[in-house]
């Protein structure tokens, strides 16, 4: 790893006071549809439920597009917004102020979150028209969006922590949006519980980056740290003569800028201490090691465990598919294009971190390309079209992390950019697909839809053309220079051993990656969109099956309220009210058709009685949100025109320079050897192409069913996700069950025989003691009320109350005194 | 038979032992105040005769005297108080007068 050639500075801050308002927006929307959603959905409408959402993203994305306009003329290192709010908490060393800043990595993240999650509303009011908890779901919409942002906008780690388990709570929300299904329940609880799991390594991940940057701690005696004195002398701090008394933070002078020393969790400040070489900490870090492993290396690590909880890598990525439970437009939102990319922004804005590790590069890399080539493979045998793009997406996330590890940080990001959108894309035009087929996912029972949704098979063909690398769609660009750079990069190492090998080994596996992807995304693309119409018409019975019209139908029956409750309307007085008898044989079809009258999309359904259970074509509100992707998807492109075409740096790259200052070396090659490898990622898309439209076009074939059967069993290993969940539940949750039950008997048999034990020794020893009292105590005590009684008693004789008897007594008294003076003398 | 002083002393404790018996043992309060005269002329012969022989002068004679008087002036109080006694308990026993023990 070579060092930067010239001395980077300090960031440069503009103040930008308006930033908070970025996630404001949503949040105030969040909070209106939380509060008041149900009463607005009654009294006025679902089209102001969402009216309100809408607004709030389309106030935010313009908010954000002022920022972008702000930044984008400054110059390209002074390209840094901070925004201050107040100081949250600060205990010691330790600081948090609720600040957001943006600089070009978070930018692009706040505008790719806006934008897609402003058309992704558009597209949810099409598509859950018919919801009756039409407000509860833009509610937990809005909430994503202010945690995602919270999560991307963050200034220090804790603003980012608070959106980072703010995104995993909108998700497990949504993912389990219909909650009376106790799968899709199940689902979202999964997520959040694997997402657990890596906030763990995350925040174990946390604590030891601060603890190591912390200048004045105690080394342990098994940990061995380099003495450590930064070679610029502390700027003036009242009384630091003694570092231990000084309470400010230290700092060192770089060019007139003071740079605070010591723990941090800002970003800015770590990012300053770290990259400028004169500050010592760089250097530092990189030599301290705890129990014998480089402590940076274990900081990368610990913190991409975070990630691959979030992002859905090895061997945590089991939440996501579950997660397709959740409507389509999350899967969309969250579960393509936003929230999973978490863990690939925090390798990107960690990168100069990541970059001093050579062995934490190879994790990350190793890990990414595993996914990404195991979530591929799975993806070849799914039939549900959601499986296939979220397996899609697993591995896709997989490729962005080759392009973190290995150290092309801004094709990492830029693959993050182009994905979101061809991703968006795909899910999107597979949730119009499953609107238009009735709520039907299975591919087997599609086919043909071309003809008769005709956006939606262009939209996604185009987002499929992406994904595959075929250039001039995004996709090509992002993914062909992360795989070159992987196979340039000779400088990580597995484990602390040098792997020289090991760039061009993920670069072997990624291509096949791509192939698998070029191959199961045309495959679903045939499957759907050619051919004929496998759905038939028994619809009646498989809405009976669906979990979604099973949970949507006595929702709607319950309602009560026949002014905006469509379903009970179109139960209760159909024929009358719509003119159309069909409607009482499609119920659900009503439902489709009744909200689409109310918002005004409902352009194409208006002969939707006519037409009965065969597909159809979604509302505007849909289809003009997949064209608007779609385009995206396309022009996305052009931000990474690479070097070779155009004869200077792609437009992405050349804006991300200044957020990610990590210097990362490859090996240098002739252009003809990069014409080579962009033909290679060509080729790898047009094998799987080739294969898949001869194995699935129209649907003629009968080499898949031969293949299939012919290799059943290999078939049923893959069409079953390689009983990963399974071996989940026989590895984790078996054992743990068996620990609970366990520690349950343990608990039952010996701790409360410990417990009753004591219990009876106390027991014993009380009536012991109770004896003692009894007996021993209350003995003397009686006895001597007893004494004193009977001697009463026996005296009272005495107290005649005669005179003469006192009498006799002093006689003899006097007698006795007077015969004892005789006998005494 | 010249008397001397033990033959005094001797019918002074003969007179004071008769006075302390009848106080002792009659059950008529008027007899028991009667014997605490007894016991105090006992005292005024014991006086007189230890002033005859002993001392010399007339201070036994004076003190016999104020006892003289003293004991007039408690048999006035005894026998107001066996009045009362006698009202109380309508007799002059004295086993009757138990109310101390109370």
């Amino acid at each position: 790893m070579e060092h930067a050639t010239q001395q980077l500075g300090p960031t440069l801050v503009h103040s930008a006071g308006y930033l908070w308002l970025i996630p404001l927006f949503p949040a105030i929307g969040a909070v209106i549809n939380s509060l008041l959603g149900i009463r607005i959905q009654r009294t006025l409408g679902k089209k102001w439920n969402h009216g309100i959402a809408i607004a709030m993203m389309t106030l935010s994305f313009l908010t954000a597009l002022r920022a972008f306009a702000q930044m984008l003329a400054l110059p390209g290192n002074e390209r840094f917004l901070q925004n201050t709010l107040w100081n949250m908490l600060t205990a010691g060393q330790l600081r948090f102020d609720l600040a957001f800043a943006l600089d070009p990595l978070s930018m692009m993240m706040v505008l790719i979150i806006t934008f897609i999650g402003t058309l992704i509303h558009v597209f949810s009011t099409g598509y859950m028209a018919e919801e009756p908890d039409y407000w509860r779901f833009f509610a937990y919409l809005n909430l994503f969006v202010f945690a995602m942002l919270l999560l991307v906008m963050g200034d220090n780690f804790a603003v980012m922590f608070f959106g980072w388990e703010g995104v995993g709570l909108a998700s497990y929300l949504l993912i389990s949006f219909w909650y009376t299904d106790i799968e899709k329940a199940k689902a979202g609880m999964k997520a959040f519980v694997v997402n657990r799991f890596g906030d763990f390594g995350f925040i174990l991940g946390l604590f030891l980056l601060f603890w190591s940057l912390g200048g004045i701690w105690e080394p342990r005696h098994d940990a061995r740290s380099v003495s450590y004195v930064p070679e610029i002398g502390y700027k003036a701090n009242a009384s630091a003569a003694n570092p231990f008394e000084s309470t400010g933070p230290r700092s060192a002078d770089v060019h007139g800028h003071a740079i605070p020393l010591g723990p941090t969790m800002n970003f800015r400040e770590l990012r300053d201490q770290v990259v400028i070489e004169s500050t010592g900490v760089g250097e530092r870090l990189r030599h301290q090691t705890l129990w014998g492993v480089a402590l940076l290396t274990l900081v990368g690590m610990l913190m991409f465990v975070g990630a691959m909880g979030k992002s859905a890598q090895l061997p945590l990525y089991v939440w996501l598919p579950d997660a397709m439970a959740g409507p389509t437009p999350v899967s969309a939102l969250i579960h393509a294009a936003t929230m999973v990319t978490a863990g690939v922004y925090m390798v990107a804005r960690l990168s100069y971190l990541y970059a001093m590790s050579p062995t934490a590069m190879g994790w990350v890399a190793t890990i990414g390309v595993l996914t990404a080539f195991f979530a591929a493979t799975i993806g070849f045998f799914q039939y549900d079209i959601k499986k296939v793009l979220a397996y899609s997406t697993v591995s896709q996330l997989g490729i962005m992390f080759i392009g973190v590890g290995v150290g092309a940080y801004w094709a990492g990001t830029y693959h993050l950019l182009t994905h979101a959108f061809f991703k968006a894309t795909l899910f999107l035009g597979s949730g119009s697909v499953i609107l238009g087929c009735h709520h039907e996912q299975d591919m087997r029972k599609m086919g043909g839809l071309k003809k008769l949704m005709p956006v939606t098979a262009a939209t996604y063909l185009v987002a499929t053309w992406a994904i595959a690398g075929f250039p001039w769609a995004s996709g090509f660009y992002s993914k062909d220079e992360i795989l070159f750079k992987a196979f340039t990069q000779r400088g990580m190492e597995l484990f602390g051993t040098p792997a020289p090998w090991l760039g061009p080994a993920i670069f072997v596996l990624g291509i096949l990656a791509a192939t698998g992807t070029s191959f199961y995304m045309f495959r679903s693309y045939y499957m759907t969109f050619t051919g004929h119409y496998r759905g038939g018409e028994g619809h009646a019975e498989e809405h009976g099956e669906d979990p979604h019209a099973a949970h949507a139908a006595p929702h709607h029956v319950g309602h009560g309220d026949p002014q905006d409750d469509h379903a009970a309307h179109g139960h209760s007085a159909p024929a009358a009210a719509h003119g159309q008898v069909a409607h009482m044989a499609h119920a659900l079809d009503a439902v489709h058709a009744a909200p689409a009258h109310d918002d005004g999309h409902g352009g194409g359904h208006d002969d939707h009685g006519a037409h009965g259970g065969s597909p159809h074509e979604s509302p505007r509100s849909i289809t003009w949100v997949l064209v608007t992707l779609a385009a995206g998807a396309v022009l996305t492109s052009l931000l990474g025109i690479p070097l070779l075409w155009s004869g200077h740096a792609p437009i992405l790259e050349h804006w991300l320079a200044p957020a990610l200052p990590a210097e990362v070396t490859f090996l240098h090659t002739s252009h003809a050897t990069e014409w080579l490898f962009q033909g290679m990622g060509v080729a790898a898309a047009a094998i799987g192409w080739f294969f898949a439209m001869k194995l699935f076009k129209d649907g003629k074939s009968r080499v898949p069913h031969d293949l299939k059967h012919r290799f059943f069993g290999f078939w049923t290993l893959v069409y079953n996700k390689y009983y990963v969940d399974e071996a989940y539940h026989a590895i984790v949750i078996r054992p743990a069950l068996f620990l609970a039950a366990f520690l349950s008997w343990f608990d039952q048999h010996v701790i409360d025989w410990i417990v009753n034990f004591a219990g009876w020794l106390a027991r014993f020893f009380a009536a012991f003691d109770d004896a003692i009292d009894k007996y021993v105590v209350d003995g003397a005590v009686n006895g001597l009320g007893g004494l004193t009684r009977e001697g009463g008693r026996l005296f009272r004789r005495i107290q005649t109350g005669r005179i003469q008897t006192y009498l006799y007594g002093a006689a003899f008294g006097s007698l006795l005194v007077v015969l004892l003076n005789f006998l005494f003398r | 038979m010249i008397p001397t002083l033990s033959h005094f002393l001797a019918i002074a404790a003969l007179l004071f032992a008769l006075g302390l018996f009848t106080v002792l043992t009659r059950r008529n309060a008027v007899a028991v105040l009667m014997g605490v005269e007894l016991m105090l002329n006992g005292a005024n012969v014991n006086l007189v005769a230890f002033n005859k022989f002993m001392v010399g002068g007339l201070t036994g004679q004076a003190f016999t005297l104020f006892v003289v008087v003293l004991a007039a002036a408690e048999a006035a109080v005894g026998l107001a108080i066996v009045l009362s006694i006698f009202h109380t308990f309508k007799t002059i026993d004295v086993r009757a007068a138990d109310l101390m023990r109370e």
